[in-house]
């Protein structure tokens, strides 16, 4: 089964952080991603330019807007994701458990939708 | 190697995933000393095999070469996560270190698993989160089947087994069998999860197939463990139980894979020898003072085992046992069992005033076999709307293939009315 993992940090913690605090975060992030290629979990993993360079869209009667910024200001924003096929949720658990932006942010664990019972009672 | 070697690797490989995945993590917990480094240990070493069965070919002990491939693979991770952590370098190299101490004798294997389920039914441990965690290291079940069986949401069955594994861990829980002394206080956990085991390959809950051989076998093994090591009337109820029911196991699938309820099974296929050993058992584990909620399910499970048709079961026998079990056990799939029975003496109507009394309550609401046992009794009165209506949902609640199919066909045999009869 398919789980996202998506990765929040408030700015505030990476502004605090110095350049060489930041470079073993990230050389951490990096081979925390080999691992998980190596363990087959990795689907995908990416991170994201901050939210204050977000586009946020929408389509109301027909119409297209486009406003600049995240949909929602909050402290913590959407700093990255990663994609696993896990065995269940536990796994995935213990993977959002080492990505180490966990220790600063916080990481939401989504799981897959099943979409076999809407096939079957479209089926029906 | 050919193609058609690599292939018979392969399904060899499969087979052995399925019997050895667990023993060999039950074993890389006691020699690593932690669940998770253990579960990864396990994956690395069967994608290792993967990579190296088809090419060298399969080991002469697979499981032992399962272990030590995972031990190596989890130094290996250790040593990668050290660059980052020195507290982590120092456990690769004690791991390195007590390699050539190490035992992987077969017997001592074997009771790794046992030893399991007693770590996971530690009384430190709340009673919902050691069962959730054994089936999940024990059976290999996952978080979301675990969730589906008790009717809970998968994030809150996850989180109880993330806090179980943490007290493991900060408590020191060592992982070995208790001193006869403590066993007592664990054994109804134990109990529940071997129970658990053996309904889950009995009906597993999910899947293409109706039964898992391999769990039920398992099950009734540890159960005749236990009963070495404590001889309790509970313990020897359960193994009398999971006897009776194993009886019946070739009788209640057909020859084409689907479902045979008992009063259509051909009971000349029962298997005699399981009966005799469990038909004692019961005995044992009735003869005390006070008799258990196994002892009692093993004694309803006597009354079907001794009639030699379904026609002359002694069905005010079972539910007067029933009516005990009530007692001893006020669990609503209890009191569906008993409003089945029930049926069965006094007549459809009787049974499904009770079961409409248990899904008015709410519990079973969401249970497929409330639903399913609902559908039949509604058909046999007659009712042919609302049993189509019951079938349906019960279908919709149901996940395994074969459940389906026997639900399917129910509702397609129902005769097409426009009224209700």
């Amino acid at each position: 089964m398919q789980y996202l993992c998506l990765v929040y940090v408030a700015g505030a913690e990476f502004d605090a952080m110095s350049q060489s605090e930041l470079e073993t975060f990230q050389d951490e992030s990096m081979a925390n991603d080999d691992e998980l290629q190596r363990s087959g979990h990795l689907v995908m993993a990416q991170a994201l330019q901050p939210a204050a360079t977000a586009t946020t869209v929408r389509v109301r009667n027909g119409k297209l807007s486009a406003t600049v910024g995240p949909f929602a200001e909050t402290t913590e924003q959407l700093a990255g994701f990663v994609l696993i096929e896990a065995r269940d949720l536990n796994d995935a658990i213990e993977v959002a458990g080492r990505i180490p932006m966990a220790r600063i942010g916080s990481i939401e664990v989504r799981t897959e939708m099943d979409l076999q019972q809407v096939r079957d009672r479209a089926a029906r | 190697m050919s193609l058609d070697a690599v292939g018979q690797v392969r399904e060899h490989l499969d087979a052995v995933y399925r019997s050895e995945s667990r023993r060999v993590l039950a074993t890389l917990i006691r020699i690593l000393g932690d669940f998770d480094l253990a579960e990864e240990a396990v994956q690395d070493a069967f994608t290792a095999a993967t990579e190296q069965w088809p090419r060298d070919g399969v080991p002469a002990n697979p499981r032992a070469w399962l272990v030590s491939t995972g031990r190596f693979k989890a130094v290996d991770r250790l040593r990668r996560r050290a660059r980052f952590d020195a507290a982590v370098a120092k456990l690769a190299t004690q791991l390195d270190e007590q390699a050539d101490q190490l035992s992987n004798r077969d017997d001592e294997m074997e009771d790794d698993r046992l030893r399991l389920i007693f770590t996971c039914c530690h009384p430190a441990i709340a009673p919902d989160a050691q069962v959730a965690m054994a089936l999940r290291e024990v059976c290999g079940l996952t978080t979301e089947e675990i969730a589906r069986a008790y009717f809970a949401a998968p994030p809150t069955v996850a989180q109880r087994i993330v806090r179980a594994k943490a007290k493991i861990r900060s408590d020191h829980i060592p992982y070995e069998l208790p001193p006869p002394s403590e066993m007592g206080d664990r054994l109804d956990g134990v109990l529940q999860v071997v129970y658990l085991v053996f309904t889950e390959g009995y009906a597993a809950s999910s899947g293409a197939s109706l039964t898992r051989v391999d769990l039920c076998d398992e099950a009734i093994r540890l159960g005749r463990l236990v009963v070495e090591l404590l001889p309790d009337p509970e313990a020897v109820g359960l193994l009398a139980l999971m006897l009776l029911q194993d009886s019946r196991r070739i009788a209640r699938v057909s020859a084409q894979g689907e479902l045979v309820l008992l009063p259509e099974q051909d009971r000349s296929l029962w298997n005699r020898d399981r009966i005799a050993e469990g038909l004692l058992l019961v005995e044992r584990s009735t003869s005390g003072p006070t008799v258990g909620a196994f002892a009692l399910q093993a004694a309803i499970a006597a009354v079907h085992a001794e009639s030699a048709t379904a026609d002359a079961t002694d069905w005010s026998q079972i539910v007067g046992l029933y009516d005990v079990l009530v007692q001893a056990d006020r669990s609503p799939v209890v009191e569906l069992n008993r409003a089945v029975a029930v049926a069965m003496l006094e007549g459809p109507s009787a049974g499904l005033a009770l079961i409409d009394a248990i899904i008015a309550r709410g519990e079973l609401h969401d249970y497929h076999l409330a639903h399913a046992a609902r559908a039949d009794l509604l058909r046999r009165l007659g009712r042919l709307t609302d049993a189509r209506a019951a079938y349906e949902r019960a279908l919709d609640l149901t996940l395994q293939d074969p459940e389906r199919r026997f639900l399917a066909q129910r509702l397609s045999a129902l005769p097409r009315l426009a009224t209700d009869g």
